[in-house]
């Protein structure tokens, strides 16, 4: 058997500790996207789960700026942002775009100069990057506990309202009429995205923390219907995509160029797009022949 | 600040507010700043690969953006949009991701061209970059009244036999060209701010189009002519004075939005008094 999977995993795969750390907080990280993620995409809400990968820049930014951990400036900036976007109308439908872009645009000029500052002040211009791209397989064991405990909160958050936010997701004003406070669970709700993209933020960088709330999801509502078996599918999609991408990323020390690794979130895109087409393969065969639709 | 060596810097900067403030107002009126953001985002990854290669970083954003363009029209084609320009923008940042990752030195570069630098226009650079807003404006002038019939009412332009999935097509191509001007200037992250908020702001002072393409190509005008000079004397980077100014012009449009519907109501006494009155 190890005879046989030789090839697929390098020597060392399973001993590393990095790799140990970075297939547990993956996996914690697809699993809590999920679910999440199936309620951004019936929402329409992608731009505003791609702000806040953007907003954890700006808190990992200052963050690095006081010196403190962070992941507290991802909650800081996530809860904030969310407030700002709250005030400005983002639960009516129209006009949702320019709050969260207005938000967005005021938030990547604070870490404009949050990253400016930490750059003349650290003289390490190496700081943007590690924020922006992070990387999965340099993680401290302390940060991983934080952002396992994250990911709990999120859940907690979400799946007593679930039936709540499923109603006002797919008609708020069925959902208001039946007495659910729309805007409160509106309001629920982009704060447990924004720590779930927190999270996810300082996994695979805040940038691609994007990729795994809307890819999986996404995919997910293409090949079920269902809420609960779409949050299940897209649970399954994120983590084989995230493991998969782990695997191909620790191969790759010794692709060319050798000795440097390709990126772990150009990988788990790559999955995550692949996912996506193939799903839409699927539903195009389903699809009933023109004269009966 | 007025030295010969800025002189290129003021004229970049006029030509990027001009196209940021007329594309924009489509962006705004579409509901498309998703797209607006994820094209010049995505574009990031080009010119990074550019610097790989050793090619012209403007080539390589224009190349990306054209190419996250057509993706995200091809993407929403079946699907919803947003999940397409999400799904498109993290692909192009993957790549980039990778171009970074194979690179050796580039994060003083990469930093310039993620949030902008005053001095990073060369003489050179000034004739692609006038072409491009000459083609970007033609190309707003050609499909300016089915591009704003099929934003405002989708349906009633398809109707009159304008294609809204061509348009859509038209409308990214437009943002990537707008894109590869306005990256090298104000920078990947707040290129999209200088299109949403100018423009915002404009439609929440006027609600006729082609006043409002007026104020907003007005106001990202003053948005950058401020922040280059603030960002001159500070040293801080462009793209913050840009998000921040966004931000507050944003703020006052709506503030007087705000006073004017109040100044409306009042003048109506007979109407708020309808209004008012308690059914009987």
């Amino acid at each position: 058997m190890s005879h046989f999977l030789a090839p697929v995993f390098e020597a060392g795969f399973f001993e590393s500790p990095a790799v140990h750390v970075a297939l547990i907080l993956g996996a914690v990280v697809a699993i809590v996207s999920g679910p999440v993620g199936v309620f951004t995409v019936i929402r329409g809400q992608s731009f505003a789960g791609h702000t806040f990968a953007d907003v954890a820049t700006t808190g990992g930014s200052g963050a690095f700026l006081l010196g403190v951990n962070p992941i507290w400036g991802f909650v800081v900036m996530g809860l904030a942002a969310t407030s700002a976007m709250e005030m400005i109308g983002v639960q009516r439908p129209r006009g949702r775009d320019v709050a969260t872009g207005i938000v967005l645009g005021g938030v990547l000029g604070l870490a404009a100069l949050f990253l400016y500052l930490d750059t003349t002040n650290s003289s390490t211009t190496g700081a943007s990057i590690t924020v922006l791209f992070g990387s999965i397989f340099v993680i401290d064991h302390r940060t991983a506990l934080i952002a396992a405990l994250c990911g709990l909160l999120v859940l907690a958050l979400v799946l007593p309202c679930y039936r709540m936010l499923l109603l006002s997701s797919l008609n708020a004003d069925m959902a208001a009429s039946r007495g659910v406070p729309v805007r409160l669970v509106g309001f629920c709700y982009l704060a447990a995205t924004s720590l779930a993209v927190a999270l996810s933020a300082i996994t695979i960088g805040a940038i691609l923390s994007t990729a795994l709330l809307i890819g999986p999801a996404a995919t997910a509502l293409r090949l079920t219907k269902r809420p609960v078996t779409a949050m299940i599918t897209a649970v399954a999609i994120a983590v084989a995509a995230t493991w998969l991408g782990i695997v191909l990323a620790y191969d790759s020390f010794y692709w060319p160029p050798v000795g440097r690794g390709w990126p772990v979130s150009f990988f788990v895109v790559v999955l995550i797009l692949a996912f996506y087409l193939l799903s839409g393969l699927r539903r195009r065969r389903q699809r009933p022949a023109p004269g009966l639709a | 600040m007025f030295s010969s060596f800025m002189t290129n810097t003021w004229i970049a900067a006029s030509m990027v507010a001009v196209i940021a403030g007329v594309v924009g107002f489509f962006a705004v009126v579409r509901g498309s700043s998703f797209a607006a953001h994820a094209v010049p985002q995505g574009a990031f990854a080009g010119a990074a690969g550019a610097s790989l290669i050793g090619a012209n970083t403007l080539l390589g954003l224009g190349v990306f953006a054209v190419a996250g363009a057509l993706g995200i029209g091809w993407l929403s084609r079946r699907g919803r949009q947003d999940v397409a320009t999400a799904l498109a923008l993290v692909v192009l940042l993957g790549v980039g991701a990778l171009f970074l990752s194979m690179s050796v030195e580039y994060a003083p570069e990469l930093y310039s061209l993620l949030f902008g630098e005053v001095l990073g226009v060369s003489s050179s650079q000034l004739l692609p970059l006038g072409l491009l807003g000459v083609a970007c404006l033609l190309a707003v002038g050609l499909c300016y009244r089915p591009l704003l019939l099929s934003s405002v009412l989708g349906d009633v332009a398809e109707a009159r036999g304008v294609h809204s999935l061509r348009m859509e097509m038209c409308f990214l191509l437009i943002v990537a060209m707008a894109t590869t001007m306005t990256v090298p200037v104000v920078g990947a992250f707040l290129t999209f701010s200088l299109m949403v908020a100018p423009a915002a702001a404009a439609r929440l002072l006027t609600a006729r189009p082609g006043r409002a393409v007026g104020l907003a190509v007005l106001i990202a005008l003053l948005t950058v002519w401020a922040a280059v000079s603030a960002s001159y004397v500070t040293q801080w980077p462009v793209g913050f004075f840009v998000g921040a100014l966004g931000v507050v012009t944003y703020g006052l449009a709506r503030g007087w939005a705000a006073v004017r519907l109040n100044g409306q109501l009042r003048r109506r006494p007979r109407l708020a008094a309808v209004t008012a009155a308690p059914v009987s």
